[in-house]
């Protein structure tokens, strides 16, 4: 018995999970970095707070050109 | 349909009927609409800044921490000293952005403008236009191409590999990122939104299973929240990013 059709919102929705998964480790990786840096340099924290953010719209692009390509498959 | 759900197309979440001429070219709908009101605070944003009280007051004082802001945490970190001359560019880029995102959480219009592509393409293309006149106008068409495609450094063979990718990132890939990130993450927040604001919906019933109405009623208290935080952001995004590129154009340190 098959479970599940196989459709293609189904395989967009399920390209778009798996995309996710570089940008996930990406920006937890990065921000607890920063919070590390801040912690231990609060005197700096303005400016990793700025680099904090450039980085992760860096990063994030990523997961949300895979959010687009999800409609652009899939819906 | 979803477990007996009737979820709304996209289509349905983000195109509006017009309310105004309907069908002709300058067709008003609620999308145009946000547009001319976030124009309209911004514009009323530099005029309150633009008073010459010297003790500021009330609307004055907010417009002048926000003004300050923008030099303080985007210009000066991205441009440096002397790009003093950018911030009007990037404050009038954020605050534009800030309030056609905002809409999404306010009743009645409950639309991010940024969620139709329109908006941060023109805006993006703007960004792209800004940040390659300033580095042509800075050192000159050849020296800025010479700088940016050919950076200095680099064993000469190599150039055959760092020239393509450089074309790439520089020229095709900043505009094209810099309006996907804006326009995905405004339709994400939009479509969450409408997620949780049909299932709270479809739980108002008298059936038993109403008991779990306040677990979508929270989580949708919540996003709301969390979307005020993601419109700032995004706009924090937009205007810093623009900041580097136009920084990086005007830099002689490559």
């Amino acid at each position: 018995m098959l479970l599940a059709e196989i459709t293609d919102t189904g395989l967009a929705a399920l390209t778009y999970g798996l995309g996710a998964i570089g940008p996930g480790i990406g920006i937890g990786y990065l921000v607890g970095q920063s919070v590390q840096a801040m912690a231990r340099q609060p005197e700096a924290a303005g400016m990793v707070r700025t680099t904090m953010f450039l980085g992760i719209a860096f990063v994030e692009a990523l997961a949300l050109i895979g959010f687009v390509v999800f409609f652009l498959g899939g819906a | 349909m979803i477990l007996g759900l009737e979820f709304p197309p996209l289509s349905h979440i983000v195109d509006w009927p017009g309310l105004v001429g309907e069908g002709e070219w300058w067709e008003i709908n609620k999308v145009v609409l946000i547009y001319g009101f976030a124009v309209m605070f911004t514009f009323l944003l530099f005029w309150l800044g633009n008073k010459k009280q010297m003790v500021p007051t009330g609307a004055q004082n907010l417009a002048e921490v926000s003004i300050e802001f923008i030099e303080e945490q985007v210009v000066l970190p991205t441009i440096g000293a002397g790009g003093e001359k950018w911030t009007p560019y990037l404050t009038s880029l954020f605050f534009f952005i800030f309030f056609t995102n905002i809409f999404e959480v306010i009743p009645i219009f409950q639309m991010p403008a940024n969620a139709r592509i329109a908006l941060p393409m023109f805006l993006a293309l703007l960004t792209y236009v800004m940040f390659n006149g300033a580095g042509i106008k800075e050192h000159g068409l050849f020296r800025y191409l010479k700088l940016n495609l050919f950076p200095p450094g680099v064993p000469v063979g190599l150039y055959i590999l760092v020239t393509p990718i450089e074309f790439v990132s520089t020229f095709l890939v900043r505009p094209f990122s810099l309006m996907v990130r804006l326009f995905a993450n405004m339709l994400a927040g939009h479509i969450l939104l409408v997620t949780f604001a049909v299932l709270s919906a479809a739980l108002w019933t008298t059936e038993w299973y109403a008991i779990f109405l306040p677990l979508p009623a929270f989580a949708m208290v919540f996003f709301t929240a969390f979307e005020v935080m993601v419109s700032f952001l995004q706009a924090y995004v937009f205007a810093l990013l623009s900041g580097v590129y136009i920084g990086m154009a005007i830099s002689h340190e490559h």
